[in-house]
């Protein structure tokens, strides 16, 4: 009977529309009772029980009023975005990358069991071709480390509080949440700066060719069963490499948003720098999982190459048979050292 | 059980800023910190209306829901408290409170902020020392078996706190004396119901209307 008097009252004012704050506040409190995830369903419910639509929309709007007050936005009364963030976070992006890192594993898993390690297809012959300098070996672990780091710490702000206490107890916890906030804050912006070199530095070799085509037409190998042809880097390669300055490059705007708070960040910029932080960031966690499988235990001495730069003459001859052929020239002879290990039947290399 | 709430009438709040004044002597918070605030809004007009806001203590509360550390709780009587030893800081809770309770004592580069701090209904905190929880967290009066400060010192009693059932009562005594068609929500562009002037059925029948309505508000509670 309320709503309607106040709905049809076309003489009531914006002045008899404010006196009603109380009762809209008081309303937005209650309707926390329950699960309410949307924002749009808090609206409902006190626009249901207070007020007409005119009303709240000036107070959700963000109406802001004259306060005494110095903190950042306390002129404002409410803030519904807030209750969208929250829907979009908890609902959306955590689950969400759940399935996003839960299924990349699951599929690589998968690939594993049947698949099985990608051997190299000819013995050996012991001649190292120089593939990677210093500089990129250092560099690329440089953004590895930075990253994986990054990457746990993300993670446990993101799902850390949904078991780690439970099952490590209270300090434990306590000190985990806080150092991963600590690296995940600080490490970001030497993360970003170690990409960046990166992406210029390797920039180069990542255009596709029709070369990087029929390496996809093939599936990298997996169809057909002759390995495809390719250059220097090899069509799956330069996907990645894409894939981590788009996305890279995202999180790391996002993230340094989030991260320097000081140029008058409102919080729903910090809303939907989150957003877009949490959900690229989460999405590059799962592509960097293929990459990370292919380096290690996908493919036999492709992570030789990024430990000590040299790889064997064999592999270069499999994976990357266009590069072979520009730098056969300059093949290494296996030294007495690297040789004997070699003879020994390549133990300890991976 | 009790439900902790507050409710602020804004036909009775004359922004003296007494709540804010109040809580920050209670609370002895840093500097810089205000836990509760007046907002006044069309300041200087005719339809000048003004509002006491600070922590809601949400009954569903969202800065619960997004903590990274999960380092809140919500007492027996529904008062919203954290854990200042666990909070790292982040700003989250900040994000999502509808109004913009929780604060910082600074804003630095790689999102430095200290320790998060809010209105805890004058209930102090998880701290078993009594000196440190007062250092920490402010004051703990419903220990003492007293209520916020900021509405016992509302000059106007347009700050009300306690428990929900109680306040709404308070609030919907009030509006039935106020006695014009609008209830709670107009002084202006009312037809009717100058005080006085109603008949005792009038009165009863608004009564009623209004007794309905304000049930429904704590039938959310
Ligand atoms: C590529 C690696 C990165 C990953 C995987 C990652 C992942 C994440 C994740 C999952 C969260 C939690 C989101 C949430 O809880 O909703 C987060 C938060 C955050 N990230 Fe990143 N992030 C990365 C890089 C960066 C970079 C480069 C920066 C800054 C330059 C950064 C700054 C932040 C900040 C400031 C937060 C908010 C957390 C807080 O302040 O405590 N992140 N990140
Ligand atoms: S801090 Fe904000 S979201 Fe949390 S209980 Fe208080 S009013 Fe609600
Ligand atoms: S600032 Fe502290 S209380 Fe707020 S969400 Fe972050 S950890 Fe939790």
């Amino acid at each position: 009977m309320m709503i309607k008097t106040i709905q049809h009252n076309s003489r009531l004012t914006a002045g008899g529309c404010f006196t009603v704050l109380l009762l809209a506040l008081t309303a937005f409190m209650f309707a926390f009772s329950g699960d309410v995830s949307a924002a749009d369903q808090a609206t409902e419910k006190v626009q249901g029980n207070f007020a007409g639509a005119d009303y709240w929309r000036s107070v959700s709007d963000g109406t802001e009023g004259y306060t005494t007050s110095q903190g950042a936005e306390h002129g404002q009364l409410i803030n519904v975005d807030g209750e969208r963030w929250r829907h979009w976070r908890n609902k959306w992006i955590s689950p969400g990358g759940l399935i996003a890192i839960g299924g990349s594993l699951g599929l690589l898993v998968l690939v594993y069991l049947t698949l099985g390690c990608m051997k190299l297809d000819k013995p050996r012959t012991g001649r190292l071709v120089l593939r990677w300098g210093l500089f990129d070996r250092a560099m690329h672990w440089f953004v590895a480390i930075t990253f994986l780091t990054l990457a746990f710490s993300g993670l446990n702000i993101l799902y850390g509080k949904h078991f780690i206490p439970e099952y490590f107890g209270y300090d434990i916890w306590k000190n985990l949440i806080a150092l991963s906030k600590f690296l995940h804050n600080y490490i970001g912006p030497v993360f970003s700066v170690g990409l960046l070199v990166m992406i210029v530095r390797w920039f180069g070799h990542n255009f596709f060719n029709m070369t990087d085509l029929k390496w996809f037409i093939q599936g990298g190998g997996l169809i057909g069963n002759k390995h495809p042809s390719a250059g220097f880097l090899n069509g799956g390669e330069k996907g990645w490499f894409w894939a981590l300055t788009i996305l890279g490059l995202v999180v790391v705007g996002s993230g340094l948003v989030l991260d320097f708070p000081l140029f008058g960040q409102t919080r729903n910029d910090m809303q939907t720098a989150n957003l877009i932080h949490g959900g690229v960031s989460l999405l590059l966690v799962a592509v960097s999982l293929g990459h990370i499988y292919i380096g290690t235990i996908g493919s036999e001495g492709a992570l030789e190459g990024m430990k000590t730069g040299y790889v064997d003459e064999t592999w270069a001859k499999q994976h990357h048979d266009l590069w072979y052929e520009e730098v056969k020239d300059q093949i290494k002879e296996p030294a007495g050292e690297e040789k004997s290990a070699t003879e020994k039947g390549n133990t300890g290399r991976a | 059980m009790a439900k902790m709430k507050f409710l602020c009438d804004s036909e009775r709040c004359i922004e003296c800023n007494g709540c804010v004044t109040a809580c920050k002597n209670a609370n002895e918070t840093e500097w810089g910190i205000q836990r509760r605030r007046v907002v006044t809004i069309d300041d200087g007009e005719p339809n000048e209306t003004s509002i006491s806001v600070a922590c809601m203590h949400c009954t569903d509360a969202p800065c619960m829901a997004v903590c990274p550390t999960d380092c809140f709780y919500q007492t027996d009587d529904g008062i919203v408290l954290h854990d200042k030893d666990l909070c790292i800081g982040c700003g989250y809770c900040l994000f999502a409170c509808p109004f913009g309770a929780p604060q910082f004592p600074k804003q630095g580069a790689f999102g430095e902020r200290g320790k998060m701090d809010k209105c805890t209904f004058c209930a102090g905190g998880p701290e078993e020392d009594p000196a440190k929880q007062k250092a920490k967290y402010g004051a703990n009066r419903i220990a003492e078996g007293k209520l916020p400060l900021c509405a016992e010192m509302c000059s106007t009693k347009a700050l009300l706190a306690g428990d929900a059932q109680t306040v709404s009562d308070i609030f919907r005594e009030r509006v039935v004396y106020r006695g014009h068609k609008d209830g709670a929500w107009s002084s202006l562009d009312s037809e009717k119901a100058v005080p006085g002037e109603m008949s005792q059925q009038q009165m009863a029948a608004l009564a009623d209307e209004l007794a309905v309505d304000a049930g429904n508000i704590i039938a959310k509670a």
